[in-house]
């Protein structure tokens, strides 16, 4: 465990498998997926799978939830849980519904009103969660029935109508009255090209300082693997009508949420915080502040989705959302999440809300009925996890016996093999 | 009365990478109190968990023999069915639970496959009798104090039919009175046949309470002596205790020390949970430029809670006191500010306080000094990169690349990686606790050459370790600390094992008041 003193220099082969396994394994098992629902589709309807009009659907069918997924996973990433996005997302869709309908508020008044709630609701969750510390899986409980109650109250249980452009932002095709079609596919090749500059000119600077991160192969193939993804993507878009509005907004929410993760003080602190709290609260991460903005994040979007689900559904519903937060929360699992906090990509949780998005779409072109669905999504949500569990317990080399490593005297000499201890630090400033 | 209740022959007990018991023996005579003593790490609790079934039978090498019969436990259950019962330091009480339940609990006490209150509470009432504990049974343990709680422990030991008790540092948290009340409980449990063993670090109270006392170095039993027979005084087992020689261990360093620019005064801090209990009691010391500083103190003394609690109160509530650098006191109210004000503090516990084990160098290198290497919150990932990098190269950490997970790394190159997280932070005063805890000597040698290159810098150092002749080797000043109190300080021309562990063990009634020069 702790004897190993250095690893041999990493060879092809364990070079691949140094290099982000997990996400981009993602990558390959939703076209697996895809593939398969093809030769399904084909075999037993005799009709294609991968079309651009059903991929397409995808998007459209699963906005909302991959909106939610990437602040779940930032939720999640930090160490907490949050049940009460459905119903978030119920109350701001309403909300928004009111100021466009009733208030008669342009649309994108509406859409910042209903951004503008969810963040005030994540203030409140936030407060709880990371001032008072009170367990997440609590506070959203509770918010879950708090926010249902309120989406009913102020709908008076009723359905409200949206229309306009307010609801071209779930399913139209036009930005600002311009057709994207061919953008799509410009949009891609530019996309494709600079992320291809970039990942050489990184490479270049890795390799100049001598501290390149993966192999020469493991490099070029995932290089290759995402032009390839992109390029498909915008090749299948292209063919139907073009992205569509809500893939655009998608699109850079994961650019921009992927640089906050990767990039910024912030994200690297969401990490931190979440991976190792204590070690992070002595190293100077303002652990609660961070925890705090990260559940004003998550109402934000829920807000967001909120808008997205009541645009495409051209009405605010009472029951609006119910079991979303479910959907959000195996999303960011099946991408890769770690049960224990710390580990997630943001495109992992949107690769995790596809799969889930295409399996679902294809067992209802194969007719596999909803109760049939419901047991094969929960089926691959315990799968997904139980191989987070597995990784982890085969990188922790199998464990001690769980006697031993309960609190029982001094114990120094077995410490001084594992560098346990038993002192914890208090909260950061317990007495502010 | 020399009959023997357990004989211990040959004990080994290995853990990675490291030898914590190297064939050690062990004789109890029946009803007698046995003490182990030793310095921290010498073995005691390992031995204690070998001998209760923590460490099944075969985990370890060597044999037990229980009145006369081999004994092989496979767990706690076992050992406690042959009537072995171990107290833990941290007792494994159910706060929410009354006495009663606690007594009985995994053991409880039943009619007709229900439990019946009234047998349980009677079988309470008597065994706390016994234990002078006269409390109502249904009064919940949460709501007595420390030194009952022990007394109940020692009631649940009896319910269990306890022949040979071991106690862990039983009188840690107890105050005079407390404590004197459980050794006589010890001496009245011996009279009625049931043997102890305990182990403490109080060696008046060893001296007042035991038979025999066994003495373990290092992982080896030193010597079993006797009360009556032989003469023993505290300094007789000071002396048996650390009883081994300096050797070249240390790499020269001619120390280049300044002015005073480092102070802690009148430093007070309480436990987070138990707020009236007082674990740092008007602490102050001092550390110069260029200055290696040593914190010595046995467990519990509270010396990595001092040190904690300075470096933005992350540990402890009702701080009071003040830390002033370069003569200006500081705001110190959180990590952030400490870091801000030019402190360092390099825990004990690197894989749970200190390190990201799941991430790689790169992000525990930057994590305390991210601020230095971003611009409006956004990061430099080339510079962490580099700057990860350079640090790898500086401070020798053995790792095939920067990428490399800390996990995966050795204790004594995640120590390194600790050292540099922190060097990156450019930090006046460093507090290392335990930087050489869990290493090898080959490691040992090159932290200690980083520690003085630090303060080569100008830097200052506050070393706390539990390895008294590593503080002789490094310290050019070391303060020693027993139950809150610094107790006293020497340098390096005056500085011995013995004077450092006779300053260690003063019993803290007149602490304080020894001197301060």
């Amino acid at each position: 465990m702790s004897t190993v003193q250095s690893k041999p220099r990493p060879s092809l082969l364990s070079g691949l498998r140094n290099f982000n396994l997990r996400a981009y394994g993602m990558i390959i098992a939703l076209a697996l997926i895809m593939l398969l629902f093809q030769v399904l589709s084909v075999s037993v309807q005799n009709q294609n799978f991968i079309t651009p009009l059903n991929l397409t659907n995808v998007i459209l069918q699963n906005s909302y939830i991959l909106i939610l997924a990437i602040g779940m996973m930032l939720v999640i990433v930090n160490g907490h849980i949050d049940l009460s996005v459905g119903s978030v997302l119920a109350f701001c869709g309403a909300v928004s519904a009111i100021a466009l309908s009733d208030w008669g508020l342009p649309w994108y008044l509406a859409v910042l009103i209903a951004i503008a709630v969810g963040a005030l609701i994540g203030v409140w969750q936030g407060f709880w969660i990371a001032y008072v510390r009170i367990p997440a899986f609590i506070v959203t409980l509770a918010g879950m029935l708090i926010f249902r109650g309120l989406t009913i109250m102020v709908l008076d249980a009723e359905t409200l109508g949206t229309s306009g452009t307010y609801n071209k932002l779930a399913s139209g095709y036009e930005v600002f009255g311009y057709d994207m079609k061919l953008l799509t596919l410009v949009a891609g090749i530019i996309g494709a090209a600079l992320y291809v500059l970039f990942q050489v000119r990184g490479r270049a600077r890795q390799l100049k300082a001598g501290i390149a991160g993966s192999s020469q192969l493991a490099w070029i193939s995932k290089v290759v693997l995402v032009v390839a993804v992109i390029a498909a993507a915008a090749f299948v878009f292209y063919s139907h009508k073009g992205l569509p509005v809500i893939g655009w907004i998608l699109l850079a929410l994961v650019l921009l949420y992927s640089f906050i993760a990767n990039r910024t003080v912030f994200g690297r602190h969401v990490y931190a915080g979440g991976g190792n709290e204590k070690a992070a609260l002595l190293s100077g991460v303002k652990t609660k502040a961070t925890s705090f903005w990260v559940f004003v994040n998550m109402g934000a979007l829920a807000g967001l989705a909120g808008v997205i689900v009541t645009a495409r559904l051209q009405s605010a519903a009472p029951g609006a959302g119910e079991m979303f937060e479910l959907h959000a929360i195996a999303s960011s699992f099946i991408g890769g999440a770690s049960v224990t906090g710390g580990v997630g990509t943001i495109i992992g949780a949107v690769i995790g809300g596809l799969v889930m998005g295409v399996m679902n779409q294809g067992m209802s072109i194969l007719s596999v009925g909803q109760d049939m669905q419901s047991v094969i999504l929960g089926l691959v949500v315990l799968a997904a996890v139980l191989f987070d569990v597995w990784n982890k317990k085969r990188s922790n080399g199998g464990g001690l016996p769980l006697v031993g490593t309960t609190p029982g005297g001094s114990g120094e000499a077995k410490r001084k093999a594992e560098g346990g201890s038993d002192k914890e630090p208090a909260e950061a400033g317990a007495k502010q | 009365m020399s009959e023997d209740i357990l004989r211990m022959r040959g004990i080994t007990k290995r853990f990675p990478g490291v030898l914590a018991l190297s064939g050690v023996d062990m004789r109890v005579e029946r009803a007698t109190i046995h003490a182990l003593v030793g310095e921290n790490g010498a073995g005691k609790s390992t031995l204690m968990k070998v001998l209760s079934g923590v460490y099944a039978h075969g985990d370890f090498e060597g044999e037990i023999e229980l009145e006369g019969k081999p004994a092989r436990f496979r767990s706690i259950r076992d050992s406690e069915a042959s009537g072995v019962v171990i107290i833990h330091q941290e007792l494994a009480l159910v706060g929410e639970l009354s006495i009663a339940e606690n007594i009985f609990l995994g053991n409880e006490r039943k009619s007709g496959g229900f439990i019946s209150w009234d047998k349980t509470n009677a079988a309470a009432s008597r065994l706390m009798k016994q234990v002078g504990l006269h409390d109502n049974p249904q009064t919940l343990v949460e709501k007595i104090g420390v030194g009952k709680q022990q007394l109940v422990e020692i009631a649940k030991a009896l319910s269990k039919n306890v022949k040979l008790l071991i106690l862990d540092e039983p009188t840690a948290a107890l105050n005079d009175t407390d404590s004197e009340n459980l050794l006589d409980l010890l001496r009245a449990l011996r009279d009625e046949g049931v043997t102890s063993i305990i182990i403490s670090h109080k060696l008046g109270e060893v001296l007042s309470v035991a038979d025999n006392i066994t003495v373990l170095r290092d992982g080896q039993t030193i010597e079993t002596l006797s009360t009556e027979g032989d003469k023993v005084t505290q300094d007789r087992l000071i002396k048996s205790m650390v009883g081994r020689d300096l050797e070249h261990l240390y790499p020269p360093h001619e120390p280049k020390i300044g002015a005073t620019f480092f102070e802690v005064r009148d430093w007070t801090v309480h436990h987070p949970d138990q707020r009236e209990r007082v674990i740092v009691n008007n602490a102050a010391l001092n550390v110069a430029r260029g200055e290696i500083v040593g914190l010595a103190g046995l467990m519990g003394a509270g010396r990595t809670e001092f040190a904690m609690s300075v470096f933005g109160r992350s540990w402890g509530t009702d701080i009071s006191g003040t830390v002033t650098l370069d003569g200006k006191p500081l705001r110190l109210r959180t990590v952030p500010d400490a870091i801000g004000a030019g402190l360092a503090y390099a825990t004990e516990d690197r894989k749970n306080f200190g390190l990201h084990l799941e991430y790689d160098l790169r992000e525990n290198f930057t994590l305390p000094g991210l601020y230095k290497l971003s611009k409006y919150g956004v990061v430099d990932q080339h510079r962490i990169n580099s700057v990860s990098e350079r640090l790898r190269t500086e401070f020798g950490v053995k790792a095939p690349s920067v990428y490399s997970l800390a996990g995966n790394l050795s204790g004594g190159n995640q120590q390194k990686v600790v050292l540099g997280k922190w060097v990156f932070t450019e930090p006046e005063l460093l507090i290392l606790d335990e930087p050489t805890r869990g290493i090898d000597v080959g490691a040992k040698y090159e932290i200690y050459e980083l520690i003085h290159k630090l303060v080569d810098q100008g830097k200052g150092v506050l070393m706390i370790s539990s390895e008294l002749p590593e503080l002789l080797g490094m310290c050019d000043r070391i303060y020693a600390m027993s139950a809150g109190h610094i107790t006293g300080q020497v340098d390096r021309e005056n500085a011995t094992q013995e004077e450092l562990m006779r300053l260690m063990t003063l019993e803290t009634a007149s602490g304080g008041e020894e001197l301060r020069q």
